[in-house]
């Protein structure tokens, strides 16, 4: 074989495909020999090799006769948060361990459907719950770019963004609550976006925090991620907050001419203390814009600095009333007691870890009585002045231009982040504003600091409007040049 | 606001989790600086602002409240640890 069939994108294997330069069956097997080769990263948590090369199989007679869909016999990995019929789905937690769904989520479907196959269930946080991949009752993920200390891959769609990052799936599907999908597409040096609430059906999704969950890809490059978006959304009867509005094809904006463009600079995410290179690189991006002839232009989210503190109150509280179905007595992970009481309070003690109880508790807390309006009501009414701030500001721009996490990808174990969960959740404070206002937004990495290691830039868009996210996106890639691991 | 140690223990009953007597205080000292740390939202002022309770602008839709995938007990009753003539199996709740 002359090239490695891992390293092509999509839309080039796409293209190898119909020009019969190679067989699915052969770039899923390729694909299967890097799971093989990387099994230290720890990204899988269950492998199906078998089934990918059947469907493979199915998908090259497709070609064979000039059929198939946009993704025939491409090979992904699923986040193990979507429920895959006769697949075992774990939400990485000891609660769920052996439950097989007897049904597929609509994302997974749709993917099935567009000719897909999938190489397996990739690794994540407890219930999409952490920043690290480290709460993950299968152990934490190692970020392909580590170098002497083993470092995390970002979380929760840890397993997701490590694979795309060392080839061991073309592409992967992710969920994002308050930075799920874009923070570890930034510290895996890959591209990643979350579309608009409701864009993609939550069906078949395990919930967590079900106001904010959305599903979206993670891939190797812009283009890549248009087309899995596109194969991702669309309306579904079965999830009460999908969205009727039309999906379009996202590829067609890919290298219009931004012109223009109104790109926002908000003043509020020039924290205190912010990574001097971090900045330098959110320079660098609006210059690189700029250069292309969008305008720059200052917007105010004065409401930024409460964010966090409103998902920390809104997330959990939706959790702990999500997860209160984990029962031990319908599926999962039972330890029996005395009385029913008893077996309930067994089973979740033992069946959740430790993040996950945090939640649960501090959920249960912000919703029970005497607290509510204090907590719950008061978060709901910030958020909505959080959406108000975006209104306001995309009045002004086109699209926002942000860094997307604080830092490069940090060590496994690392101690201040063990200390204080505070000091863990501050990671998503550039990524959060966006999930509590519904809005779309990409990751995608400009460059690398000092050691060496990835840093991403978070491009926002207006509601239903991913396509000027993408517009923009596919403009700064081109710009910046990065290389790919 | 910050808790004590029976509310703790409460909320654990709430939560159907149990807690160990020893990890109530650190549980309650880890509780309260999170709370310490969402107390910054009190000085937001909030009057006359209405609660967002959804991102989506669509009108949740109504459907026919009739039976779309029936019969499926199997399927319902396939990944229960405990089951027995097509049912769940609990421990005994009534004397």
């Amino acid at each position: 074989m002359m090239t490695d069939l891992t390293e092509l994108t999509i839309a080039e294997a796409s293209a190898g495909l119909k020009k019969k330069e190679f067989t699915a069956v052969e770039l899923t097997e390729a694909y299967i020999a890097n799971m093989d080769k990387h099994r230290n990263l720890n990204a899988y948590v269950c492998e199906t090799p078998d089934k990918a090369i059947a469907q493979a199989k199915i998908s090259q007679e497709k070609i064979n006769s000039g059929q198939g869909g946009d993704l025939e016999g491409i090979p992904l990995g699923i986040k193990d948060l979507f429920c895959t019929k006769g697949i075992a789905t774990t939400a990485c937690s000891n609660i769920l361990k052996g439950f097989v769904p007897p049904y597929e989520s609509t994302v997974t479907a749709n993917l099935l459907q567009a000719g897909a196959n999938f190489l397996g269930k990739l690794n994540l946080d407890e219930f999409a719950m952490g920043g690290s991949n480290e709460t993950s009752a299968f152990g934490p993920v190692i970020n392909p770019w580590s170098k002497d200390v083993p470092l995390v891959p970002g979380g929760s769609s840890g397993g997701s963004a490590a694979a795309v990052a060392a080839n061991m799936c073309a592409a992967a599907t992710g969920t994002d609550t308050g930075g799920s999908i874009r923070q570890p597409a930034a510290f895996c040096g890959v591209t990643g976006i979350k579309p608009t609430y409701g864009r993609c059906s939550r069906y078949g999704i395990i919930a967590f925090a079900s106001s904010l969950d959305q599903a979206g890809p993670i891939a190797k490059d812009v283009t890549d991620c248009a087309i899995m978006l596109k194969a991702m959304a669309g309306f579904d009867n079965k999830d009460s907050t999908s969205s009727q509005q039309p999906v379009p094809d996202f590829c067609k904006v890919l290298g219009a001419d931004i012109k223009g463009m109104r790109i926002g600079i908000p003043k509020e995410y020039r924290v205190d203390g912010l990574n001097s290179e971090i900045a330098s690189y959110w320079d660098k991006a609006a210059a690189m814009l700029k250069d292309k002839g969008a305008e720059i232009v200052e917007i105010s989210l004065p409401h930024t600095k409460y964010a966090l503190a409103v998902y920390y109150i809104i997330a959990p509280a939706e959790a702990s009333s999500n997860l209160a179905r984990y029962d031990g007595l319908r599926y999962g992970n039972r330890v029996d007691g005395e009385h029913l009481d008893d077996m309930y309070t067994n089973s979740r003690t033992a069946g959740f870890g430790k993040e996950v109880k945090r939640r649960i508790m501090i959920g249960t807390y912000v919703l029970s009585a005497g607290y509510y309006d204090a907590y719950y009501l008061k978060a709901q009414k910030v958020r909505r002045l959080i959406r108000d701030d975006f209104i306001k500001a995309f009045e002004k721009c086109d699209v926002i231009l942000t860094p997307t996490a604080p830092s490069a990808a940090f060590a496994i174990g690392d101690e201040s982040m063990q200390k204080d969960p505070i000091t863990m959740w501050l990671n998503d404070i550039f990524t959060v504003s966006v999930s509590l206002a519904g809005l779309p937004a990409m990751s995608l990495p400009i460059g690398l600091n000092h050691d060496g290691l990835p840093l991403g830039m978070q491009i926002i868009g207006k509601s239903f409007d991913e396509e000027n996210v993408f517009k923009a996106g596919y403009c700064l890639e081109q710009q910046a040049g990065f290389k790919r691991k | 606001m910050s808790i004590d140690a029976n509310t703790v223990k409460k909320i654990a009953f709430l939560s159907h989790l149990k807690i160990e007597d020893d990890k109530v205080a650190a549980t309650q000292e880890e509780f309260n600086k999170i709370l310490q740390w969402v107390d910054q939202l009190k000085e937001v002022d909030t009057d006359n602002v209405e609660p967002l309770v959804s991102v989506n602008n669509e009108h949740l839709r109504l459907r026919q409240d009739e039976v779309t995938e029936g019969n499926q007990a199997e399927a319902v009753l396939a990944n229960a640890p405990v089951k027995e003539y097509g049912y769940f199996v609990v421990p005994k709740v009534v004397e």
